[in-house]
């Protein structure tokens, strides 16, 4: 019998529609020590760049009020040791990937995209788009349609597995981007990225992240992410992954009344290592609760 | 390593802003190497969000009873510090490498070197190293007189020496200065050191012993995120390998003073 939490993302079944967030659970060896990760709808592992990265300078985290900033500047041991090391390794338990990768070329993105996408339990990209494009003067692939859209196709001709681009909610029009990368050929959309912030410490007067300034997540903005995801998901017509400060079954529910079609839990791990079992769990009730047979019933019936 | 609650005993002053909370619960049996850490959620709710990494004290496991000082730096610890006794408090841990001891032989001599509330996990870690007949002397330093703790219980392990920056209490200075000029502890006199202070003490430390060929630990601080090793918050250059970093979190807090960059 298929399960009530079953469903399905760019042809992708998934058990239940919770993963962890990429950037928030390593390449999942962390918290295999404290539960099978097995249990997890995917995973969508760390950032992957084609080069080692080395990442930014400490402080690289600063508590805001029901958030934090990070600035850990994608530090990850490149694609080679990924596909060597880390995804063969993850490879032992029944559960699709989710590669997220990133870059500061079209170039950089593509090789790493055709490369890993050929790896046998990735079941899927997700496109990084919150990175500064260093030939277009550093402006970030994210931001501009036009750019985004470009950088979509062109991955889209060399994945052998569906894409979902992860957009950024520092934009000013984020259903124009989100249309421009459907429109280039998208499998899916995550939403939303981390929102860029910044802390300045008042005893030394300087900003507390040694990048100055850092990605905002957790709790402070989850009202953010159900708005975007509100206002795409009724202009788009492929799946959304919501993320955005997740961290209970009820907040999942939230994010498929806005219009996900899965979610993606982040920083809810750091303060609770087992909180995706515990969603997973408590999500069942919630459908008793709410009289609904399949969770799929849910996806954007707080506009439909 | 395992998540779990405490409740909590007592949790009351011990120095200025700094305050010792005795914890009791099962997850302590697991807490027997000096040196590891928990991952402490200050209070309920979302305000502060994170957890923060407090170092082990003193453990009693026979009665899985814990100790942890920490000084009220902000949001989180202020929380923490008004939790009264019978209050439960979720705890992650026992996280972290600690302080090696193993290798320590009865008869040896070792140094425990501790800056402010770089203390308080010397305790526990000297009393394990008396327990295996290695004779401990201390020397802790604070700002002034009214920051002063765990003298007296470091004074049961062994000969304990006190610096004050404003010399209020003890020697006037930092503890790096002074060892050899005002205590007499020549570096041939003792077979292994270790540290725990803020980084200016380890800096020193490090500055003094890079080149030697003597056995010297210190103990990291940095603001973490998950505590696990999956988020890369904490990290710190390592001086083997260039571009490499160690996670502060699960590779140490604990590392050889050669190991690292400060």
């Amino acid at each position: 019998m298929k399960s009530r939490l079953s469903v399905e993302l760019a042809g992708i079944t998934l058990k239940n529609p919770i993963m962890p967030a990429s950037g928030c659970f390593g390449f999942g060896r962390e918290y295999s020590r404290f539960y099978d990760l097995s249990v997890l709808g995917a995973i969508a592992v760390k950032a992957t760049t084609l080069e080692t990265r080395m990442g930014n300078p400490t402080p690289r985290v600063a508590e805001t009020p029901g958030g934090m900033l990070n600035a850990i500047g994608l530090q990850n041991p490149g694609l080679d040791k990924v596909v060597a090391e880390e995804l063969p390794w993850l490879s032992q338990y029944d559960v699709p990937v989710v590669v997220n990768i990133a870059g500061t070329t079209t170039e950089d993105y593509v090789e790493v995209a055709e490369k890993i996408s050929q790896v046998a339990n990735v079941a899927a990209i997700e496109l990084n788009i919150s990175c500064p494009n260093v030939k277009c003067g550093g402006i970030t692939f994210g931001t501009d349609p036009v750019i985004a859209a470009e950088l979509t196709k062109e991955i889209k001709k060399v994945s052998k597995v569906p894409v979902f681009v992860k957009l950024s909610p520092n934009v000013t029009d984020i259903v124009s981007i989100a249309k421009a990368v459907e429109e280039a050929g998208a499998d899916g959309l995550s939403m939303i990225n981390t929102l860029l912030g910044m802390r300045i410490d008042l005893k030394t007067r300087k900003p507390i992240l040694a990048n100055q300034v850092g990605g905002l997540s957790g709790p402070a903005v989850k009202p953010v992410a159900i708005r975007m995801i509100w206002q795409v998901s009724q202009q788009v017509k492929i799946p959304i992954i919501g993320m955005g400060g997740i961290s209970s079954a009820e907040d999942v529910i939230e994010f498929f009344l806005a219009g996900a079609s899965a979610v993606a839990v982040g920083t809810a791990n750091f303060i609770d290592p087992f909180v995706c079992p515990t969603i997973i769990n408590d999500l069942e009730a919630w459908l008793d609760k709410m009289g609904v047979q399949s969770i799929t019933e849910l996806i954007g019936a707080g506009w439909k | 390593m395992d998540k779990g609650h405490l409740t909590v005993i007592s949790n009351a002053p011990v120095a200025d802003r700094v305050y010792r909370v005795r914890l009791q619960g099962e997850l302590v049996r697991q807490m027997t190497w000096p040196g590891q850490f928990l991952h402490v959620k200050c209070g309920p709710g979302i305000d502060p969000l994170l957890r923060r990494p407090i170092s082990i004290c003193d453990v009693d496991t026979d009665n899985a009873i814990l100790d942890m000082i920490y000084r009220v730096e902000g949001s989180g610890t202020k929380i923490l510090s008004e939790a009264v006794a019978g209050v439960e408090i979720d705890v992650l841990g026992p996280l972290g490498e600690g302080f090696p001891i193993n290798q320590r032989k009865a008869g040896e001599h070792a140094v425990l070197v501790g800056g402010g509330v770089g203390v308080p996990p010397l305790l526990y870690l000297g009393k394990q190293l008396v327990k295996k007949g290695v004779k401990v002397t201390s020397i802790i330093g604070f700002g002034t007189s009214n920051q002063v703790f765990l003298q007296e219980e470091l004074g049961q392990l062994g000969p304990v020496y006190v610096t004050t920056i404003d010399g209020s209490v003890g020697h006037q200075g930092v503890v790096t200065d002074i060892m050899t000029e005002k205590f007499g502890l020549t570096d041939d006199e003792w077979d292994v050191l270790y540290s725990c202070g803020p980084i200016p003490m380890l800096k020193a430390l490090k500055d003094r012993y890079q080149l030697s060929n003597k056995e010297v630990y210190v103990s990291l601080e940095q603001r973490m995120g998950c505590g696990v090793g999956a988020c890369l918050a904490c990290v710190c250059p390592t001086v083997e390998e260039e571009n490499s970093y160690f996670k502060i979190c699960v590779d140490g807090p604990v590392f050889g003073i050669r190991e690292v960059a400060l």
